[in-house]
């Protein structure tokens, strides 16, 4: 009985620190018990889909965000990675392929190569932060408007499509399918082995305790020892690797790509990592944290949705949640003195 | 008249865990200096914030001018008459000194009698006339940036005194400030004085409290002990009411027994041509060398150059004999060298993190299994070791280290390196603005890793404690080593004669 109480006692103060979460759970129930199919199997899967892929690009971000810094091209790199990766994934047979000589590669080939390229845009991020000591804001605002522009040279700003069959296939799958249970999306699958990774980087590491150090204090962090040039870069060169982890899982997704292809995601992945309590001063955030962040952000445009709401509202509705968690957020810290 | 300015009856203020004030009492009569003397967490700050109205007060009055009030944030106190310069300086570097003195009410008057504008030619000459009013005569629109720290405190007094107050809070106003400058500041505060403004003085250093103050108020753990005039007070007698016990000695008796020479400096000069230059000095295994001198004698920046921080142009380093290249703190750490810097808040504690985070983050790379996964086990008991070892108070491992007190923040950081178990260890003002029990706590520390072997440098402003605690005190001067005294030959003359040889 005690526990039970303590229990409930947790899940009340958790509330309480964070009314946003509740009023966007309590706004799915309401609209879960009065539209139909919003407590649907179909629907899940495709709130588990869509959300899985932001959670990669967020967290992504958080290791930014936590360090005092930011990544503005983290959308545009995402966008870069879905537009090598359509390019490489084209089947041999397909009319409108852009590079006709191509011979056809394996998707797994394809990957590796969109790991390398968006890791090493990420190593230069850091690169440009860390040892050039450009304000993050700026330098990634400088490779964001760099890298839209290779997607549009690359693609000629042309839509990719004609996909290899089993690329399409393998990543739209669901697990554990059975003739009740409709199966767990391969996106989800992919989700929880990063939240899993993240959670040891962030909590068990010397890397993860580095960056928390260089957030909370970056001085204190160079004079303990700490080779923060180094964590920085890490930092950068990682985001840029889930980017592009999130870009070719998006060309499945969507089932073709173009230059423009994750537009916006950036701020979305900051919004959702801040909704979650990934503080902006730096040095606090949890990958959990930032998981009930973007959560919440697709949550409600699924609501949005299934309440068909004009779609115009959706960046006003957005917008406003974004201003409103992060002051509530912050009233936390202020109302303490 | 009333007979005091400003009466706070029985203030009491918690913060989640601990009770910060408990009834705590303070009576300012008209035209005096009372100081507010207490160890570090006794309450001082908390009390002034709360008359200023930083803080919101959980119980008890204050009366000002015999009436009672309500203060509910800053901008009520000024208007009220009360202006506090705070312990951290908060000023705007890169605008003017009549900017950040007329900040927030800025004299205004409007052009075509209708667009309201600043005031410049007004706000400048105001800013010369009270610069004039408070000995400082330099030019009210340099930018507060490129004063020194005394120099930016007397624009923090300025500006209160422009507010026409009638209360003056000053929190540790000296801590960085040398002794012509001291000496300057109270001259500004007996011409206050005369002119009926009562001031709140906190500081550690008893002389000064014996010297300027009227009127005495003792504070222990947020309680008020009592208020006294104060000549009739000794620094024995302040020490004995604020700690509650008796402090027979101020120093530990030294075991350490200086060895062979391990660590040697030569030749060291800095990049900048007014910083540290030719510096070569020795030091043995198991020896507290002092170093000692005026601020501004290029000290910390000496030392920062030898762990790493700043840069230096010619200039060896060697342990036992091997030469040792140090150019980022990383590499100083690598080569068994630590070092406590002196701004604890600027290059010290890491203010969200925990008291385990603060402590292992230079010594993570020891706890880890499978040489990647850290091991918390590890971590808590050397944490805990260090809590228990170094009498730290704090709630729990877990504790944000901003919350704790000063002292408890220099013993955390002091774990920190010990944690590494350094072989030299730069100790720079290790016991700034720390209380006097703290303190004591600290010298032990520091002799006992003496006795342990540790070669310690220890930079410290404070004569008593170089002179206390070293076995050599290395004395320096705009730049340069103008001499070593052995530590029982050590005066306040011959130091200071020393450290006033300019070339």
């Amino acid at each position: 009985m005690k526990t039970k109480q303590s229990f409930s006692q947790k899940i009340w103060s958790y509330f309480k620190g964070n009314p946003i979460v509740v009023i966007l759970v309590v706004i799915s129930i309401a609209v879960g018990f009065t539209v139909d199919n919003f407590l649907s199997w179909s629907n899940f899967n495709n709130l588990a889909s869509n959300t899985s892929v932001r959670f990669l690009i967020a967290l992504g971000v958080s290791g930014c965000l936590i360090t005092k810094g930011t990544d503005l091209s983290a959308g545009r790199q995402v966008g870069l990675a879905a537009c090598i990766t359509g390019v490489l994934i084209q089947r041999a047979n397909y009319a409108g392929r852009l590079f006709s000589n191509l011979p056809e590669i394996n998707m797994w080939l394809v990957l590796l190569i969109v790991l390398i390229i968006g890791t090493l845009i990420g190593f230069i991020n850091g690169f440009i932060i860390a040892v050039l000591n450009v304000p993050p804001f700026i330098a990634t605002l400088g490779t964001q408007t760099i890298v839209y522009g290779i997607s549009l040279v690359f693609t000629n700003a042309q839509p990719i499509g004609g996909f290899q069959k089993t690329f399409i296939k393998f990543f739209n799958n669901k697990i554990l399918k059975t003739g009740e249970f409709p199966g767990i999306p391969v996106y989800l699958i992919i989700a929880v082995i990063f939240f899993v990774m993240f959670w040891f980087l962030y909590n068990k590491t010397t890397h993860g305790k580095y960056m928390y150090a260089i957030g909370g204090n970056e001085n204190a962090a160079e004079v303990s020892g700490v080779d923060t040039r180094k964590v920085k870069i890490r930092i950068y060169a990682l985001a840029g690797f889930m980017y592009a982890v999130a870009g070719y899982l998006l060309t499945a997704k969507s089932g073709g790509s173009s230059a423009t292809l994750g537009m916006g995601y950036e701020l979305e992945a900051i919004a959702g990592a801040t909704i979650g309590g990934v503080s902006t001063t730096g040095g606090i955030g949890t990958v959990s944290g930032v998981l009930v962040g973007v959560l919440v952000f697709e949550l409600l445009k699924v609501v949005l949705q299934f309440l068909q709401v004009n779609p115009y509202y959706n960046n006003i509705v957005q917008g406003l949640v974004i201003v409103i968690a992060v002051a509530l957020d912050i009233r936390k810290y202020v109302a303490k003195k | 008249m009333q007979e005091y300015r400003l009466e706070m009856r029985d203030v009491s203020k918690s913060f989640p865990g601990v009770k910060a004030l408990d009834h705590a009492q303070l009576r300012l009569r008209p035209g005096t200096v009372h100081a507010l003397m207490g160890e570090n967490g006794a309450g001082k700050s908390t009390l002034m914030k709360c008359m200023f109205g930083i803080y919101k007060m959980d119980e008890g009055e204050v009366y000002f001018e015999g009436n009672k009030v309500d203060i509910n944030d800053p901008m009520e106190a000024l208007n009220m008459g009360i202006a506090m310069v705070h312990q951290e300086l908060q000023p705007i570097p890169a605008r003017t000194v009549g900017e950040n003195i007329f900040l927030g009410r800025y004299p205004m008057k409007k052009i075509l009698g209708f667009i309201p504008v600043v005031d410049h030619k007004k706000m400048y000459e105001d800013t010369a006339e009270l610069l004039k009013k408070v000995r400082m005569d330099f030019d009210p629109k340099q930018l507060l940036g490129e004063l020194s720290v005394s120099q930016m405190q007397s624009v923090e007094i300025a500006k209160a005194v422009s507010a026409n107050c009638k209360v003056l809070i000053l929190d540790e106003p000296t801590s960085s400030l040398t002794q012509n400058e001291v000496e300057a500041l109270f001259r500004i505060i007996e011409d206050l004085k005369a002119e009926g403004v009562s001031i709140v003085y906190i500081s550690h250093k008893m002389d000064e409290i014996l010297q300027i103050s009227d009127e005495v108020t003792i504070m222990r753990d947020g309680q008020y002990i009592g208020t006294w005039p104060s000549h009739e007070l000794t620094t024995d007698s302040i020490i004995t009411k604020m700690v509650g016990r008796e402090l027979t000695n101020l120093y530990p008796a030294r075991e350490n027994v200086p060895g062979d020479i391990v660590f040697e400096v030569e030749n060291f000069t800095s990049i900048n041509p007014h910083s540290f230059r030719n510096v070569s000095f020795q030091l043995r295994k198991g020896e507290i060398l002092g170093v000692g001198g005026l601020v501004g004698a290029q000290r910390t920046e000496l030392m920062e150059g030898i762990f790493g921080i700043r840069s230096h142009t010619t200039g060896t380093i060697k342990y036992q004999g091997k030469v040792m290249n140090i150019n980022r703190p990383k590499d100083a750490i690598d080569n068994g060298i630590a070092m406590l810097t002196e701004d604890r808040r600027l290059t010290g504690i890491m203010g969200v993190l925990s008291i385990a985070d603060n402590i292992s983050i230079s010594s993570l790379q020891n706890y880890l299994d499978y040489n990647i996964l850290i091991n918390n086990k590890k971590v808590e008991e050397l944490v805990l070791k260090n809590i228990e070892k170094m009498n730290i108070k704090a709630p729990s491992s877990k504790t944000q280290i901003k919350s704790l007190s000063g002292g408890n923040q220099q013993k955390v950081l002091i774990g920190r390196w010990l944690a590494n178990n350094p072989d030299v260890l730069i100790l720079d003002e290790p016991t700034r603005g720390i209380d006097v029990g703290a303190k004591y706590e600290i010298y032990c520390i520091i002799a006992d890793l003496a006795k342990q072997g540790k070669s310690i440098i220890m930079i410290s402003s404070e004569m008593s404690e170089l002179i206390g605690m070293s076995d050599r005190v290395m004395v320096m001067c705009d730049g340069r080593v103008t001499g070593f005294i052995n530590g029982k030959e050590a005066t306040q003359e011959n130091i200071m004669e020393l450290a006033t040889k300019f070339e």
